[in-house]
């Protein structure tokens, strides 16, 4: 690789997770079923009773201001972090723990990276590996955690940089590309595992405003596809546009819960109000 | 009275088995008492992280005793006090047709340095784990990686920047540490040194000629600590670190250049 060739712009256009082998099929069954949970930070009660369903192929937008507990609800849904009340289902399972009769333990490490398999998830700062190439660090996984082959994930693995627009960059190591880039590597990434659910924690946010629209456009294209999504984001346009719901949080709740219609329109809540006004 | 250049040059720079022998067996000793100390230092780090509270609780107190104790003491403890606590002796002068450099002072010895500097280790490994961003590790996770893959694919290869440099230091001490193991009677080149002037009542010129061997191997070693950490890529500028893997594990320069810099 010489790099003389520019990255194009992103021409994606097709499957994204043909690239990766295959589009969930089934539509309304229940992806994501969190029950009533509850978390503490110490003696702040983040998370306070919080209930939301996700059917397949839906994308939920999560809103909230600053502090209002967005992240750490979507860390618990592939058990980053502990919970201390509910339940969290993931495509049946319940999330990082036991139920022993009605009491929560916690699940061994090993079974809770297995259920981890199926969730995707898009960091705010990339989380890149910086000791692997691009191309390294989409196959990671798929060989050391599924034990493909390595010629098989060198084939996913260039299929999907191809998808985000990125096969020039293959052997690029993460400090040598962009902002945006890196986050297109990484959520290449996370859907060469085939998960049936991808986690977005404000995926644009640490980005410069020109290198924001690369990386909406494959979330975009991932939610044509017909990908299982839960999106913290304060990009309002990509909300309109994508979302199938959007929830607004506050406080440690879901204060809100509806179509991107009902919220930008005639959303209930005041505080929702006060929200959208500060941030539209 | 005065110095001797005669008996000097005789004793550093005559060829001969003895010496051969005692520089062989401190530049063995150092190296497996390093890798011990590496290989134990890990898994005190290690363990140090672990959930299960027995193996977190050993590691500490390997930890505590093997740093708030003499090596010294270490050493005699091993080699005097092991045996007589086990009713048998598990460092005689031979083993089998093993050679002869290789006996059990060596041995204990070598144990006693490579235990004592695991302690140390461990302190340094802990170090480098905790430089690496937190983010490493729940991407790893997230992607479904257990925590040993985790730990010895994502992190310990970028902990490695932040081990290294230290390591060298680590492996310049023992090089000298080791003139310690004369005292159980191995003959390294203190002893060596030793033996000589107490046949002919001349304690500098032989001492003056250890230093000789010790400052050729510090200084050698830390030419090849210095290569080793330009390797790693202390600076942390976008092209440097492009090449920063690829440099560690190719010795040549212009190691394979990747990807266009945007
Ligand atoms: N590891 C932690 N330890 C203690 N408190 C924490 C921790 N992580 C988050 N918090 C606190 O929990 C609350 C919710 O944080 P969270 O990051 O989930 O908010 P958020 O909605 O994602 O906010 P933002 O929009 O700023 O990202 C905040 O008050 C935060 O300070
Ligand atoms: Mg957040």
């Amino acid at each position: 690789m010489t790099g003389h060739q520019h990255a194009t712009d992103v021409a994606i256009g097709h499957d994204l997770l043909d690239a990766a082998g295959g589009a969930p099929t089934g539509s309304s069954e229940v992806v994501v079923d969190a029950q009533h949970v509850d978390k503490w930070f110490g003696k702040l009660h983040v998370l306070q009773d919080v209930s939301l369903q996700v059917k397949r192929q839906e994308v939920v937008v999560v809103l909230g201001p600053s502090g209002s507990g967005k992240t750490t609800f979507i860390r618990c849904v592939n058990h980053l972090e502990k919970i201390q009340g509910g339940r969290i289902f993931v495509n049946g399972h319940l999330i990082g723990y036991r139920d022993v009769a009605g009491k929560l333990i916690e699940d061994k490490e090993a079974n809770i990276a297995k259920q981890r398999q199926e969730i995707g998830m898009v960091f705010q700062r990339f989380n890149l590996f910086p000791h692997k190439t691009a191309l390294e660090n989409i196959i990671e996984a798929p060989t050391q955690v599924r034990g493909m082959s390595k010629d098989e994930a060198l084939e996913v693995g260039n299929a999907l940089l191809q998808r985000v627009g990125l096969a020039a960059k293959a052997d690029s190591y993460p400090a040598q590309l962009s902002g945006g880039q890196q986050q297109r590597v990484a959520i290449a990434r996370a859907l060469a595992m085939k998960p049936a659910l991808m986690l977005f924690d404000e995926p644009t946010s640490a980005l410069d405003p020109e290198m924001i629209g690369e990386v909406l456009e494959v979330m975009k294209e991932l939610a044509r596809e017909g990908m299982t999504m839960i999106v913290v984001t304060h990009e309002m346009g990509f909300a309109r546009e994508v979302a199938d719901r959007v929830v607004m949080m506050d406080e440690g709740r879901v204060i809100e819960e509806g179509t991107p219609e009902h919220f930008f329109n005639n959303p209930t809540e005041e505080r929702t109000k006060t929200f959208l006004a500060k941030i539209l | 009275m005065g110095f001797q250049m005669k008996e000097f040059l005789d004793f550093t720079f005559t060829w001969r088995e003895v010496l051969i022998a005692a520089l062989t067996t401190t530049i063995l000793m150092a190296v497996l008492a390093q890798l011990l100390g590496v290989v134990l230092g890990l898994l005190a780090a290690l363990g140090g992280r672990s959930r299960n509270m027995v193996i977190k609780g050993v590691s500490g107190l390997y930890v505590w005793f093997f740093r708030g104790t003499p090596v010294l003491v270490q050493i005699v403890l091993l080699y005097y006090g092991l045996p007589s606590l086990l009713g048998f002796d598990p460092f005689p002068k031979q083993y089998g047709n093993l050679p002869e450099l290789i006996g059990g002072a060596f041995l204990a010895a070598t144990l006693a340095l490579g235990i004592n500097e695991g302690a140390y280790m461990s302190e340094i490994i802990r170090a480098g784990i905790l430089s690496v961003d937190s983010g490493q590790a729940e991407a790893a996770k997230s992607l479904g990686m257990t925590p040993g893959k985790t730990m010895s694919r994502i992190i310990l290869p970028q902990a490695l920047r932040v081990i290294v440099p230290p390591l060298g230091n680590e492996f310049n001490n023992m090089l000298k540490t080791t003139s310690l193991a004369s005292v159980v009677g191995v003959t390294e080149l203190l002893l060596l040194a030793e033996n000589r002037f107490g046949g002919t009542f001349r304690p500098f010129e032989p001492l003056i000629g250890i230093c000789v061997y010790y400052l050729l191997l510090t200084t050698l070693w830390g030419l090849v600590q210095g290569r080793l950490e330009k390797k790693l890529g202390a600076g942390l500028n976008r092209n440097e670190e492009a090449g920063f893997w690829a440099r560690l594990l190719t010795t040549s320069r212009g190691a394979p250049h990747s990807g266009g810099v945007r």
